[in-house]
């Protein structure tokens, strides 16, 4: 089942800069899928069309069945309440514990506290720190921080999972850790993983769908690929 | 229920963030503290100088010497058509003998001088005020046209003075007042708006995970109502007392008897609730207006 769905997808910013051209991608539910290419290549502006932070100038993104890029300004809130985000920085609030970090992503959405805590303890106990829930971020290692980013990013149950470098400033073995839980939450949950990175190890080892953009357009969509496939197109 | 509950967390946070940033928000307070205070300041002046124009200005008068040839008849028929040209407010008849018995009152010497005479040698007259001094000149046209009219004068030139310079101290004040206004809003807002750059990072969480635009306003808007409302708090303080106190010691007027000071009673009130609404709604749009900032959607 088409879970998302590009259509000649374009997209030039007001610089004059063409940062994509005519992509035409469909992901199934359920998949994980590498985004690679250099910096500057347009895989940042393609995930960011997944959660309307960029909109398309031409075509269509349709995401469970919503066109992203005619979504009015005044909905776009409940499509992201349907994606969890992970960045390369984490962005924690500093003042907040590892629990508060995550109840806050709920708080936001105005839940009700007795509805907040059994979600927040499963999404953390899911990413493994439960015995860190009352650290503030500055206590943790960089590992643990992306660890509280994830469990915010799936504390709601998103459908769809966007991950930006998430590796990008761990080290390789702290990497691997990180990579076992998103594996597992795509295979537990059924949540799809769009994961656009850097990392050839990563790619490598996971076997997973890969999609390689340069200088904006799609150039490879390797079932099971790797890096070393598109070395030899 | 869902809003109520995202307004309780929305001032629960507001409380909460004002005292986690305490450094940021006591640099929004004083900013908001010092600006509410000059503004205080300028809206006691304006209030007095407004105050003193309106008392002076209602003692200015026409004086209307009625001809010797004048019956009592006559004189209650000019009174009439006087009290019906257009802002006339009163017109009091003052008879010859009244203004004697003043005079002599006033300088015995003088009522000495009336004894010589075998006949009252002054004119019956009117005292008329008006509502509005520009017209003066006008209304004294007016009756000297009327018959049976000896003279009518109203001090002319110094007159016409006092009422051009009230007039650009009023304006002039007015116009002060709304820029300062304007200045205090945007030094206030800039300081928020200081405050909550800081912040983005926060505003930027809240857009990702979904929250709609309104429910990531409103813990800023109270934070900035908040920090206003605090600001308020001393320049209020110094209102009241400053006033009172100052009323006190220059016994109520101020360079001359003729311009008194307004009763500091109820008028303080008036400028302290002036103040804390001023403090209140310049700290939320200022918040409002700095997180639009960071919601580009």
């Amino acid at each position: 089942m088409k879970f998302i769905e590009f259509k000649n997808v374009n997209k030039t910013y007001s610089t004059g800069v063409t940062a994509l051209a005519d992509i035409n991608v469909e992901i199934e539910k359920g998949e994980f899928v590498f985004v690679i290419g250099h910096t500057a290549s347009g895989k940042s502006t393609f995930i960011k069309m997944l959660y309307r932070e960029e909109k398309p100038t031409k075509g269509s993104v349709m995401v469970g069945g919503v066109n992203v890029a005619k979504l009015r300004n005044g909905r776009v809130f409940k499509l992201r309440r349907k994606i969890g985000v992970v960045f390369q920085d984490f962005k924690l609030l500093p003042k907040l514990t590892v629990y508060e970090n995550v109840a806050f992503a709920l708080e936001c959405l105005g839940l009700k506290a007795k509805d907040i805590k059994p979600k927040v303890m499963k999404a953390i106990e899911r990413v493994g720190l439960k015995e860190k829930a009352r650290s503030f971020p500055h206590q943790l290692s960089g590992g643990e921080q992306q660890r509280v980013c994830i469990a915010r990013a799936i504390v709601n149950e998103p459908r769809l999972l966007i991950c930006d470098e998430p590796t990008g400033n761990l080290d390789p073995e702290t990497s691997k850790d990180i990579m076992k839980v998103i594996s597992n939450i795509n295979k537990e949950l059924k949540t799809t993983v769009i994961m656009a990175t850097h990392d050839k190890e990563i790619v490598n080892r996971m076997k997973k769908r890969v999609l390689l953009i340069e200088h904006g357009v799609l150039t490879g969509d390797y079932l099971k690929g790797s890096y070393k496939s598109h070395e030899n197109v | 229920m869902k809003m109520f509950r995202i307004i309780g967390r929305s001032i629960r946070d507001a409380f909460k963030s004002v005292f986690r940033n305490f450094s940021l928000s006591m640099a929004s307070i004083l900013c908001a503290t010092i600006t509410l205070l000059v503004v205080s300041i300028s809206l006691i002046i304006a209030g007095n100088i407004e105050n003193a124009t309106k008392s002076l200005e209602s003692e200015l008068s026409i004086v209307v010497y009625l001809d010797k040839e004048a019956t009592e008849y006559d004189a209650t028929e000019l009174q009439r058509k006087i009290e019906s040209i257009k802002n006339v407010e009163k017109v009091e008849y003052k008879s010859k003998n009244d203004w004697k018995l003043e005079m002599s009152e006033y300088n015995p010497a003088i009522g000495n001088v009336f004894e010589n005479y075998e006949n009252n040698p002054l004119l019956d007259s009117f005292v008329v005020t008006v509502t509005d001094t520009k017209s003066l000149e006008t209304i004294t046209n007016e009756i000297r046209k009327l018959e049976l009219i000896d003279s009518a004068n109203y001090g002319e030139d110094t007159v016409n003075t006092i009422v051009s310079v009230f007039d650009v101290v009023e304006k002039t004040t007015i116009v002060v007042l709304i820029a300062l206004i304007f200045v205090t809003a945007f030094l206030i807002s800039n300081t928020i708006k200081l405050t909550i750059y800081s912040r983005r990072n926060e505003i930027e969480i809240m857009r990702l995970v979904g929250s709609s635009n309104i429910a990531i306003k409103l813990p800023f808007v109270f934070e900035g109502f908040i920090i206003g409302l605090l600001g308020s708090i001393i320049p209020i303080i110094i209102t009241i007392y400053g006033y009172i106190i100052a009323f006190e010691k220059l016994n109520g007027h101020i360079i001359t008897d003729i311009i008194r000071l307004i009763n500091p009673y109820n008028f303080v009130f008036y400028i302290s609730l002036i103040i804390a609404l001023l403090g209140a709604v310049i700290g939320m749009f200022g918040s409002l207006r700095a997180v639009r900032k960071y919601l580009k959607v």
